[in-house]
């Protein structure tokens, strides 16, 4: 059962959550149950269709459970009204397989419309943008288009537009997917720093490389279940 | 700054920008703007000048009324009065036996042979009163009106009135056709506008289609539905002023460039000038009626547009 002690204490929340949808897909999560703590970091494995993208999709809010209980950040998603929902999208930070970066604004103006719509002022806009820019190593790209742009070098914008705000959460869905290795990695090594300023990160990955060398807590997804949920876990297929 | 003031200058930048870097997908949509306003304007002139013509040959149709050469002035006056109380009676005016002479004479000036035998001594034309109706369909009711009896009588019983037989017939036919036509003009207008309304709603849509990944993106990043929605209404009423303005521009040219051209291919049946002038002397108005359209399409257009793709998953 949930106390409120986990509701104050825990980032994330899922208490026998189950997603099924109509017609052929059926069931797409059973009875999930996940505690993620503050500055965690935790790994979620699984083959495609296993129900990783799902999850995640249900902690932004973009489908909503068909049963249990979801609370992330101490909101719970059943009392959060359609109005309220932009307001706990601005909360956690997302970042998407395919960058879904806005194609018609340069690298400057993706990563300030984050900003723009939390209603913050010029000024503090053009103090922030460089130094989120520094973090995923993109300074000088500022005035470039997406179009211009290497795979990992979008990806890298894609994560300081999800960071900008300084989100508590960043949920990262197969960040690395689109990437060659030596990309994905500079990928991961932003997520990591990020981890280390005291954002919590929830990573969803195919690649066995990465998982083995981060050593984090690992949960596995199978057929819309929990097989495991281990600390400092490595990959076994 | 407030932080209304703010989105809201965000808002009208974002939907200027926008309309710049999205130019080529702006310049179709202006375009096909362009020629829906157009055409509307176009039908408006030109069912103002058909209405214009219309009017000229109805106020052509008359009914005259013979006089036979014992009526007195009494008699004119009061059947003249009797007239101008009926309700489909515009205008009743006399014209007297020397006035019809006069009238004649200045009709026949190559005839001297004429002239001479007609004189004002010897003046076989009758006295006549002249009516000119409101309504050509419905002169029936002037005519129910001087076959009564005791106004029967004042008529000359040689001539009676203009309103019989083969004049009859085509007075019927003109009022007929005309009616017909200040309908169908009406139609048309309507016709054009609302195939306009449906060719500019499509547009819109179909250029918000193209960029329905953005307002989703927007949307899962946390903003608004007005931020994301407002510069896609900026940019659309932006069309419709840029529209509105470029087709009066062109009626303008075409008046101005090829009136000539345009007056030989009507073959006469259409009156350019007239156009033209009617054109001038409603231009605010009609550029405003334009602007108008186009704006309140356009953001109606892209409101419409742009709500499904900002819509929130609600099933479970």
């Amino acid at each position: 059962m949930l106390s409120d002690f986990d509701i104050i204490v825990l980032m994330i929340l899922l208490d026998r959550v189950t997603k099924t949808y109509k017609g052929s897909q059926g069931v797409a999560l059973e009875r999930i149950n996940l505690h993620i703590e503050p500055k965690e970091f935790v790994i979620v494995i699984g083959q495609s269709g296993a129900g990783k993208t799902t999850l995640l999709r249900l902690l932004t809010r973009e489908e909503r459970q068909t049963s249990g209980k979801i609370i992330v950040g101490g909101i719970d998603y059943d009392k959060l009204k359609d109005r309220d929902i932009p307001m706990l999208r601005r909360k956690i930070g997302v970042v998407f397989q395919d960058f879904k970066l806005l194609p018609n604004r340069t690298v400057y103006e993706n990563v300030a419309f984050a900003l723009e719509i939390v209603g913050m002022g010029k000024k503090e806009i053009q103090r922030t943008v460089p130094r989120v820019l520094d973090i995923v190593n993109l300074s000088g790209r500022e005035k470039s288009m997406p179009q211009e742009l290497s795979g990992g070098e979008r990806q890298r914008v894609a994560i300081a537009r999800a960071i900008a705000r300084q989100p508590k959460i960043l949920i990262a869905d197969e960040p690395t997917g689109n990437l060659d290795p030596k990309h994905a990695w500079d990928v991961i090594k932003v997520l990591e720093k990020i981890n280390r300023y005291g954002t919590t990160v929830l990573l969803t990955t195919h690649n066995q490389d990465i998982v083995n060398r981060l050593k984090r807590r690992v949960v596995t997804i199978k057929n819309g279940k929990i097989v495991s949920d281990r600390a400092n876990a490595e990959y076994k297929s | 700054m407030s932080h209304r003031f703010l989105s809201l200058s965000r808002i009208i930048k974002t939907g200027l920008v926008n309309l710049f870097r999205n130019i080529s997908l702006s310049a179709a949509a202006i375009a096909v703007m362009v020629i829906t306003l157009t055409i509307i304007l176009f039908s408006v002139l030109a069912n103002a000048t058909f209405q214009n013509t219309i009017a000229q040959i109805n106020n052509e149709i008359s009914i005259s009324v013979w006089l036979n050469d014992s009526v007195t002035t009494r008699q004119v006056d009061t059947l003249m009065s009797s007239l101008r109380v009926l309700p489909n009676v515009k205008s009743v005016s006399y014209i007297s036996k020397s006035q019809a002479l006069a009238i004649y004479k200045a009709e026949q000036p190559n005839s001297p042979e004429l002239q001479q035998e007609i004189t004002e001594t010897n003046n076989p034309l009758p006295a006549s009163v002249e009516i000119k109706p409101v309504d050509s369909t419905k002169i029936q009711s002037i005519e129910n009106f001087l076959n009564q009896k005791q106004i029967a009588a004042l008529e000359d019983p040689q001539y009676g009135n203009s309103y019989g037989g083969d004049q009859k017939i085509a007075i019927d036919k003109i009022a007929h056709a005309t009616s017909i036509i200040r309908e169908a003009g009406i139609i048309a207008i309507i016709v054009f506008a609302a195939v306009s309304v449906l060719i500019i709603f499509n547009t819109i849509r179909m250029a918000i289609f193209n960029r329905r990944d953005e307002i989703r993106t927007m949307r899962l990043l946390g903003a608004r539905t007005w931020y994301i929605r407002g510069p896609f209404v900026v940019e659309s009423m932006c069309y419709g002023i840029f529209a509105a303005v470029i087709a009066s521009v062109i009626m303008d040219a075409v008046f101005v460039g090829s009136s000539s051209a345009l007056e030989a291919s009507s073959l006469g049946l259409l009156n350019i000038n007239y156009a033209h002038t009617y054109f001038s002397k409603h231009f605010w108005i009609l550029l405003t009626l334009q602007l108008i359209i186009g704006i309140v399409i356009g953001a109606v257009s892209s409101v419409i547009a742009t709500r499904r793709y900002l819509k929130f998953k609600t099933a479970r």
